[in-house]
């Protein structure tokens, strides 16, 4: 229900700047994914949004609302935690009813929204069990209900994910897109440092890299778009080639990118690039090979079926022209 | 090489049981020494000869040494309520709250805990005098605060800091005031902590005897310390080591059986202070 | 403009809110601390300087260090020093002081070694180990003294009975009575009570150290005493120097043991037991307080030490 507008934000611990000054509007009931490598500040940003930091300079706003000084109960936050925090002692539902019963709420009031709750979330018949009864992906969901029943403005996930398994990470993430569509109205901001969690989940992506914000879009525009080397080589699995040297001087910059996704395998002698196959992996639906045309490191190339291509053995490729990304000095796009 | 072995086992159960018995023999000798009276102290018994209670009748039957009991559990009762009281709240701050000068009033709990005794023994005669509580349980429940005190804050910091930080911030979000952080979410999770803590600090006040030796004028105030150490017989050559016997293990049993029942907590409490108990 | 107007309306921030309960969570144990320990420490320090008597607290002069060190100049052209600085009775308390800390913790440091690799060691029967050495711990400083000087007795005492029967001695021996011997009994019945503690804290520092060292190490066929010299005690030296100084600490302090083992024995007489003579039994007040303001700096200067060799973690917390 939030429209979150964050200008100038700084945060600093002593002399350690972490958030160097960031401009971000989030929409309303927007679900925006803060992504990038560890110490990027992602997690910080989040707690500043949360106010469970102090922001050090700039303007923080919630709906035209100046919450700086805001704390965190009164900001219509929930917020689900990379380890879940349950409370161990509590059980289920009081777990989900705590934070309404220090708000003094009435007592049906929080029976009826912590049985709805826990109904949307299929956790109704574990309300009388203690977290330590419970499964990894029951605790979750238990965390997420604890915040549903809050009824908060904004929803906040710090990594919620990464402490679940494989399997129960993928269904997990298939609940948390559920729970954003039926709560249109809910601005929900979720932090991760898997790339593959953000382009699956964020209506757009803010890519933040020490303290500052690469570029925000959507996942299509990070894509397609990267505004920066680093933005393209963040986003996208596996990762873009990228190429220097006389490959790239060829095609008039300091640095070429392309995604192995968009280099075809052609006829002997057909292709701008060739070269011998090092090592293939054969996914059953894709396969990459990793080509050895004289760059600084082995060329992937995804192919989609069966390949029948021996290691060792010579290949061409081609790169598809409209795909090519090309970089300047300062990692910049020259489009 | 299995001779080897086998010799090596032998010589290492063989120093297990030296540890063992030295360990535990005094003790036993004076459970032996306490069943025995008249005559029978006067030999040297490696077994217990005979089960006569005349030495506890003698002790627990007089006057003053179950006063002294009474006095020690109040006294040690009230320094730990008091202490515990002061530090959940004080190791609170200390473990989870950001603030200016953290590390050195740290420091300074540390150092008061390692404070001799009898450097604070002539102000706080004048100030026990001054309060009019000379020769009152209440002169011992002041001053054991000093070593206590310290003692609780210290070890239940250490315990609080362990406690995951994100179940405190998932509090702060659900609204709660960090009086609500600690009495609600925090307290119930400690109280294996407490409890270890209280028990260390109990036995500490139990033992004291300094402060009680000092601040007591009238038998009928002593210790428990205080009360075996001046436990005197008819004459002043006679020592009366039965009935000093009997009320030594009066008085450690019930220590020692807390502290076999909660030797697991105990040890990670002392180690966890690093503080003596 | 608005904007200001509400942030001030939203009040202090969370930080801004929880040091400022931190201040009132911390306010009563500060109280608590000033009137227990600093306040009577200062009047300790005070009374030192002055000719207080415990009859006459309140009327006492200020007469500076004198009661440390006094020179004066006789009619006849002599110099006379008084004062605790040239008491020998002091000097003696401090060298039994000296003497009995550093005896008690080197040997509570071997033994406290010695058993905590046994406990480190897998074998059936060691929680029994464990509950074992807990005991002398847990029995009070003043039931250990009467036990012991029970056992200590010259006439009817088990510990003569075994050394004779064994023929270790010819003769009973007065061990708390005779100035000979006053001392190892009271350095006996110490170790006996505080090895428990050391060997814990040893302990846990060897439960520290990674075991796949230990099998590494026997892959590698290294002699078990060598691997000791050299992987385990250099990985154990924190933990063990932090509890050797603590140890040297409370030693330092002794008082208890040593006025109910050895009473009024010159030979044992440490500085916390002359103090409280001189201030409570031979009514000098002022000088005995004078004598436990020296105590305390001694100690001062020992602590200074522990927390700059324990280089104890003060930051409080994660961040």
């Amino acid at each position: 229900m939030a429209r979150i507008e964050l200008k100038n934000v700084k945060k600093s611990y002593g002399a350690v700047d972490v958030i160097k000054g960031v401009d971000l509007d989030i929409r309303k009931g927007e679900f925006m994914v803060f992504v990038g490598p560890s110490g990027s500040g992602k997690s910080t940003l989040l707690r500043l949004i949360s106010g469970l930091e102090d922001i050090t300079s700039g303007e923080m706003r919630f709906d035209d609302q100046l919450v700086n000084n805001l704390v965190p109960s009164d900001r219509g936050i929930a917020m689900v935690f990379q380890s879940y925090a349950l409370y161990p002692h509590m059980k289920v539902y009081d777990n989900m009813a705590f934070g309404m019963k220090l708000a003094k709420a009435e007592k049906a009031e929080i029976d009826r929204r912590v049985r709805e709750a826990a109904k949307m979330l299929q956790i109704d018949h574990l309300l009388d069990r203690l977290p330590k009864q419970l499964s990894g992906g029951q605790r979750q969901r238990v965390a997420i209900g604890r915040a549903l029943v809050r009824d908060p403005r904004v929803f906040l996930f710090d990594e919620p994910l990464s402490n679940l398994d494989a399997g129960l990470r993928v269904a997990t993430r298939l609940e948390i897109a559920k729970l954003h569509h039926s709560m249109e109205d809910t601005t929900m901001i979720y932090v991760t440092h898997d790339q593959v969690e953000a382009m699956t989940l964020a209506d757009r992506i803010a890519v933040l890299r020490d303290g500052l914000l690469e570029q925000v879009g959507t996942p299509a525009e990070l894509y397609e778009r990267p505004n920066s080397l680093f933005v393209a080589g963040f986003i996208g699995s596996p990762k873009m080639n990228f190429l220097t040297g006389k490959f790239a001087e060829a095609k008039g910059c300091k640095t070429l990118g392309i995604r192995p996704e968009h280099i075809n395998v052609v006829a002997e002698g057909q292709g701008e690039w060739s070269g011998e196959v090092l090592h293939a992996e054969d996914l059953g639906s894709d396969n990459f090979l990793f080509v050895e045309i004289g760059a600084d490191e082995p060329l992937i190339v995804r192919q989609p079926g069966k390949l029948k291509i021996a290691l060792g053995s010579q290949v061409s490729l081609q790169p598809r022209p409209e795909k090519l990304h090309r970089f300047d000095h300062n990692d910049a796009p020259i489009r | 090489m299995q001779q080897h072995k086998l010799l090596k086992n032998i010589a290492f159960y063989a120093l297990v049981i030296v540890i063992v018995v030295f360990a535990v023999f005094p003790f036993y000798y004076a459970i032996v020494t306490s069943f025995s009276t008249g005559s029978q102290l006067f030999q040297v018994n490696y077994w217990p000869k005979a089960f006569n209670w005349a030495n506890y009748e003698a002790v627990l039957g007089g006057r003053n040494f179950p006063r002294s009991i009474m006095n020690s559990l109040f006294i040690a009762g009230c320094t730990v309520g008091f202490s515990l009281f002061l530090a959940v709240t004080a190791s609170y701050a200390l473990a989870r709250v950001r603030f200016r000068g953290r590390g050195l009033l740290l420091m300074t709990i540390l150092a008061v805990s390692m404070f001799p005794q009898i450097a604070v023994l002539a102000g706080l005669f004048e100030l026990v005098r001054f309060l009019g509580i000379f020769n009152t349980p209440w002169a011992m429940i002041l001053s054991y605060t000093i070593f206590t005190l310290p003692f609780t804050v210290w070890v239940l910091t250490t315990f609080m800091r362990d406690l995951p930080v994100e179940i405190e911030e998932a509090a702060i979000v659900d609204g709660a005031s960090p009086w609500v952080i600690i009495t609600q979410v925090f307290l119930p999770l400690l109280w294996p902590a407490l409890v270890t803590t209280g028990l260390l600090a109990f036995i500490g006040a139990w033992n004291e005897f300094l402060f009680a030796l000092t601040f007591t004028s009238s038998e009928s105030q002593r210790t428990v310390p205080v009360a075996i150490a001046m436990l005197s017989g008819a004459s002043a050559q006679e020592i009366p080591w039965g009935p000093i016997m009997a009320a030594s293990v009066i008085v450690t049993v019930p220590l020692i059986v807390l502290v076999l029942i909660f030797q697991r907590k105990i040890v990670a409490g002392l180690t966890a202070g690093g503080v003596k108990g | 403009m608005t904007d200001q107007v509400m942030a001030q309306a939203s009040g202090p921030s969370l930080q801004q809110r929880r040091q400022r309960a931190a201040f009132w969570f911390l306010a009563p144990m500060l109280v608590a601390l000033f009137f227990v320990a600093a306040w009577p420490l200062l009047r300790t320090i005070w009374f030192s300087m002055t000719d207080a008597t415990l009859s006459n607290l309140y009327d006492a002069e200020w007469i500076g260090f004198g009661n440390y060190l006094q020179v004066r100049e006789l009619s006849s052209g002599r110099t006379v020093y008084r004062g605790t600085l040239v008491d020998p009775d002091w000097w003696n308390a401090v060298w039994n002081t000296v003497r009995f800390s550093f005896a008690s913790v080197f040997f509570e440091t071997i033994f406290g070694l010695i058993v905590a690799l046994v406990m480190n060691a897998e074998f059936k029967g060691r929680s029994i180990v464990r509950a074992a050495i807990l005991i002398p711990w847990a029995i009070p400083t003043i039931v250990s003294a009467k036990m012991w000087g029970w056992m200590l007795n010259d006439q009817f005492g088990i510990i003569n009975d075994i050394l004779l029967n064994l023929g270790l001695i010819d003769q009973k021996i007065a061990w708390t009575a005779s100035p000979e011997t006053a001392m190892t009994a009271v350095l006996i019945v110490d170790v006996w009570k505080t090895t428990p503690f050391m060997a814990l804290l040893i302990l846990a520092g060897l439960q520290m150290v990674p075991r796949d060292i230990y099998e590494a190490a026997r892959i590698d066929g290294i002699n078990p005493v060598k691997v000791f010299f050299k992987v385990t005690l250099p990985l154990i030296k924190p933990a063990l120097m932090v509890a050797v100084i603590f140890r040297l600490l409370d030693a330092l302090r002794i008082f208890d043991l040593v006025y109910v083992l050895t009473p009024n024995s010159s030979a044992t007489k440490t500085m916390s037991v002359i103090s409280r003579e001189n201030m409570i039994d031979f009514d000098k007040f002022a000088y005995g307080a004078a004598q436990s303001t020296l105590l305390f700096a001694i100690i001062a200067v020992f602590v200074s030490l522990y927390i700059w060799i324990g280089r104890v973690d003060l930051s409080g917390g994660r961040d």
